[in-house]
């Protein structure tokens, strides 16, 4: 609960930073004051995980919540520290963007460590009109309304399925409190209208994260979004989204029906064989990486399927997953903030116009990829393995497969970095941009020389 | 002293190199390669003297992956052929100059880094990264400094890459199918493992689609031609000389021990696959007009029969194919090099543009005289031990094979003659053709010299490599 107030008083915090003249401390206050979230966070982690009754059981803070809270907050550092350079040329309203973005993180931490339903929609409601918000950012300019007006009137139609879900739910149990609800769905009797709502809530869910066949309003916000929301929806967005699914599913039945199974399958592997063959189609980078995005949420799906033990798995993926997304992203904003599109062919030669950041980008490419030594591939190999225990192997030959298509993508990228001649000179780079993506890399490898830092995390 | 120091060494190395800029680039990795060298023959030196060697210990609680290397006289073998080689290719290189040669010899230095950890891992997780992780230089020292058309280079290059790691992750599979069954990737655990008939016989299948494109044996073999042939020559001897190699060793160190009574039940069609690609790639050889291509060629010929060997399952059977390893290893890097010598003098590897060379440079036709000799296995040189046994153990399985195999010394020395004649004899060429420099003719005598020795006396390799084999046929015939 602390780290839920702390962060909300932050986002508090930088708005009115804004009335006293703060504008140009702003970002290094705010990554201060995330990093002391950061470790107020840590500091709460040997505490029981108990329900704190004095919140009249809303939240729980447990290993779990825990753990993804401060994956969301290293993520949202990343992604503030950025801030400073991509808004450079609209100073005025750089706290209001700020502050969106913490109190973005307010809804994700709030999506993780809620124990009951009402909470749960807050939290996803708070995250959902931050990044409306974030999406339209750049009012002049068509496509950011676009992407807006888009992600807007879908992601509320979304929302209503979630609420009706989530009141079906309660007319069926009579509870919001989530282990009420898994004591009474254990039991017989429940009425029709339980998994309907159960089901719904999924539909709502694998809109957020972007799974098949609910993945149509990807493409298009993100490519139309200012690269910097585009980044916060595909790295914490998704992250977020997909945490929050784990949790309310494995909060609220013990072990899912086969017929649930079933659906999660279908729609795993309808994510990741779209995701992938639509993505070898892409020239535009933001489009290509949406594209992907929507495959990672296919594999990610796959955790559902072991659900009472799967947390630890979805915590790396997610980590491995949104790191390499993170360091790809301050590349990507970098080589495309001066130019009016995102083509692959921007990024030609920066083998050798920017070494540095050509390979970093390489290597979270490979890591997306799935290429051992980066997390990616010990995430993906931990999934499989997983899902090889849950008895669906034909599960993991299609990822298996679409692993190797997903090569096909990711390399045009690289081979464009390499082989092809650089059209401007070299640039000088502001040194955020290093940082981020360095330190973000530099994270996602060490996750992968040494998964333990994560996989012990939750036991 | 463990062997984990040779991987530090080789790591170690690669980074010094990155760091030390491009004039130093080359002389430091040759340094550290050499390094390498002296120090696999002194811990060589200790497990002859029955020193453990080996190291284990903890990576990953969960799943549980142990840093578990073995080091016995298999392994060994195969990181002398690493560490040999690698000093040997960066040595070779000291003629060419290349764009960022601090990149370029890093990635050579990491590349052996990634292979001697191949040869060396006894966890199938920590041994499935080292071998995927062997396929990340290669890529960008064919994609980079590769020769030819960008675009075809590009397509070949990426196909390799997409082909050997579609294989490689059907593996993956296996292991985590294996993991699920024996809650543990030890090699040791996993040679335990009882599987039903049905589950060996997929997990042989997932392990063979990743060698099988690998080594390559037909009909996986459609990348290797145009890699070989696009990649800068240090890049193809280090994937004929020591990557293909990794195929082979972990045929024998993995695929038979964890399924063998798979390996048995399919032998014939192994054979016959392997012994198909031994004629198969003889006969496209004849009609190659490029040298290098001709070479790849030559390799698959070889190299298939190497694995007809592995297939047999019987001790001659493997023994003659560890030591043909070894031996093609080092003639093929020969051979390559003496395609990239022609090359720097008259920048074409077309056949037909070349002839003439010989009265010109005696020094560099008696050289490369002895390495087609060699190749074609003839009497007193290693190859003639290899292949020699790999035929005999053929042979024992069933004469048909033996005969079809020993197709591959009369065609091979037939298109490797071939190619010699149109290459180096006829009449003089006008375009004057220097002989060979001393660097040169170092890393030739060197080769040169290593298959004379081993040709007459083999017996420190058959035995260094003789009792892991039986400890290995143990496990298949328990």
């Amino acid at each position: 609960m602390q780290t839920l107030i702390a962060i909300v008083a932050l986002g508090v915090f930088c708005l009115i930073a804004e009335t006293l003249n703060f504008r140009k401390l702003m970002v290094p206050v705010t990554i201060i004051g995330l990093l002391g979230i950061l470790g107020i966070t840590l500091n709460l982690w040997s505490i029981d995980p108990s329900i704190d009754e004095k919140y009249i059981s809303m939240i729980a803070v447990d290993k779990f919540s825990n753990a993804f809270s401060s994956l969301f907050i290293v993520l949202t550092i990343f992604l503030v520290a950025l801030s400073g350079d991509f808004y450079k040329e609209h100073q005025t309203k750089l706290s209001d963007f700020i502050s969106i973005k913490v109190f973005l993180l307010a809804g994700a931490v709030g999506m993780v460590s809620f124990t009951n339903l009402s909470m749960f929609f807050l939290g996803i409601e708070v995250l959902s009109i931050s990044l409306y918000i974030l999406a339209a950012s750049r009012r002049l300019d068509v496509k950011s309304n676009e992407a807006g007006m888009k992600y807007f009137l879908l992601g509320s139609f979304a929302s209503g399925i979630l609420l009706f879900g989530i009141c079906l739910i309660y007319g069926a149990t009579g509870y919001f409190d989530i282990n009420e609800i898994h004591d009474l769905s254990s039991g017989l009797g429940l009425p029709i209208w339980f998994p309907i709502g159960i089901t719904l809530v999924i539909i709502g869910m694998l809109f957020k994260i972007a799974a098949a066949p609910f993945h149509f309003w990807a493409p298009d916000v993100y490519e139309g979004s200012p690269s910097m929301t585009t980044a916060t929806m595909s790295t914490l967005a998704k992250v977020v989204a997909m945490a929050a699914l784990y949790k309310l599913l494995s909060g609220m039945t013990s072990s899912l029906t086969p017929t649930f199974e079933m659906v999660i399958v279908v729609v795993s592997i309808l994510s990741m064989t779209i995701g992938n063959i639509m993505a070898l189609r892409q020239d535009n980078v933001k489009r290509m990486l949406a594209f992907s995005g929507i495959s990672h949420a296919g594999f990610m799906l796959m955790a559902i399927l072991s659900l009472s033990t799967a947390a630890t798995t979805l915590l790396y993926y997610t980590a491995a997953y949104a790191l390499a997304g993170i360091a790809s992203f301050a590349v990507i904003i970098y080589v495309t903030r001066n130019k009016d599109n995102e083509a692959t062919a921007n990024f030609n030669g920066l083998g050798k116009t920017n070494p540095l950041l050509a390979a970093v980008l390489t290597a979270s490419l490979l890591s997306m990829a799935g290429i051992p030594i980066f997390s990616g591939f010990f995430a993906k190999f931990m999934l499989f393995t997983d899902t090889i225990k849950a008895g669906y192997l034909f599960l993991v030959i299609v990822g298996v497969i679409n692993s190797i298509i997903s090569v096909g993508y990711y390399f045009k990228l690289i081979l464009a970095m390499y082989t092809k001649e650089a059209s401007e000179q070299k640039q000088t780079v502001p040194f955020v941009y290093y940082f981020v993506a360095v330190v973000a890399i530099l994270l996602n490898i060490a996750l992968g020389v040494y998964p333990s830092l994560a996989t012990n995390l939750l036991n | 002293m463990d062997v984990t120091t040779i991987l530090l060494l080789l790591l170690v190395g690669s980074i010094a190199t990155f760091f030390a800029g491009d004039k130093w680039a080359s002389k430091i990795a040759l340094l550290f390669s050499l390094g390498a060298l002296g120090l696999s023959l002194y811990l060589l030196n200790l497990l002859n003297q029955g020193t453990n060697i080996s190291f284990a210990g903890e990576w990953i609680a969960n799943p549980k992956v142990a840093l578990a290397f073995k080091a016995d006289g298999l392994s060994m073998a195969m990181v002398l052929l690493t560490t040999a080689l690698t000093p040997l290719i960066v040595f070779s290189s000291f003629g060419n100059s290349f764009n960022n040669s601090k990149n370029f010899y890093a990635l050579i230095l990491f590349m052996a880094f990634a292979m001697t950890g191949t040869f060396l891992a006894a966890d199938g997780l920590l041994y499935y990264v080292f071998w995927e992780l062997a396929l990340i230089p290669i890529y960008f020292i064919a994609l980079i400094w590769g020769n030819g058309d960008a675009e075809e280079r590009k397509k070949a290059v990426v196909k390799f890459f997409i082909y050997t790691l579609g294989g490689s992750l059907f593996m993956l599979i296996a292991f985590a199918y294996l993991y699920s069954k024996a809650g543990s990737f030890l090699l040791e655990d996993l040679y335990k493992l009882d599987l039903t008939a049905t589950e060996e016989c997929w997990i042989f299948f997932a392990f063979f689609l990743a060698y099988a494109i690998k080594i390559p044996i037909i009909p996986f073999h459609t990348w290797q031609a145009n890699v070989y042939q696009k990649a800068p020559t240090v890049g193809t001897m280090l994937l004929s000389g020591i990557m293909l190699k990794m195929g082979l060793y972990s045929v024998i160190r993995w695929q038979l021990p964890i399924a063998p009574s798979a390996a048995k039940c399919w032998m014939p069609v192994l054979i016959g696959l392997s012994i198909a690609g031994v004629i198969y790639g003889s006969i496209v050889a004849l009609r190659q007009k490029d040298l290098k291509k001709l070479l790849a060629y030559s390799s698959l010929a070889h190299v298939g029969l190497i694995a007809a060997g592995c297939y047999t399952l019987t001790l001659d059977g493997l023994s003659g194919a560890v030591s043909q390893m070894i031996a093609h290893g080092f003639v093929i890097v020969g051979l390559f090099f003496a395609a990239e010598v022609i090359f720097r003098r008259y920048e074409t590897r077309t056949i037909a543009d070349l002839g003439g060379i010989r009265s010109q440079t005696p020094k560099f036709t008696s050289m490369f005289m002895i390495l087609v000799l060699a190749s074609v296995a003839l009497p007193g040189t290693f190859n003639f031990v290899g292949e020699f046994t790999v035929l005999y153990s053929l042979s024992q399985a069933n004469i048909w094979f033996a005969v079809l195999g020993g197709t591959t010394i009369i065609l091979g020395a037939y298109y490797m003659l071939k190619m010699f004649q149109d290459v180096m004899l006829g009449e003089t060429n006008t375009k004057v053709f220097a002989d060979v420099t001393a660097n040169e003719a170092i890393t030739f005598i060197v080769i040169i010299a290593f298959l004379l020795f081993f040709g007459l006396y083999p017996k420190p390799i058959v035995d260094l490599v003789t009792p892991s084999l039986k400890e290995i046929l143990e496990v298949i015939n328990k």
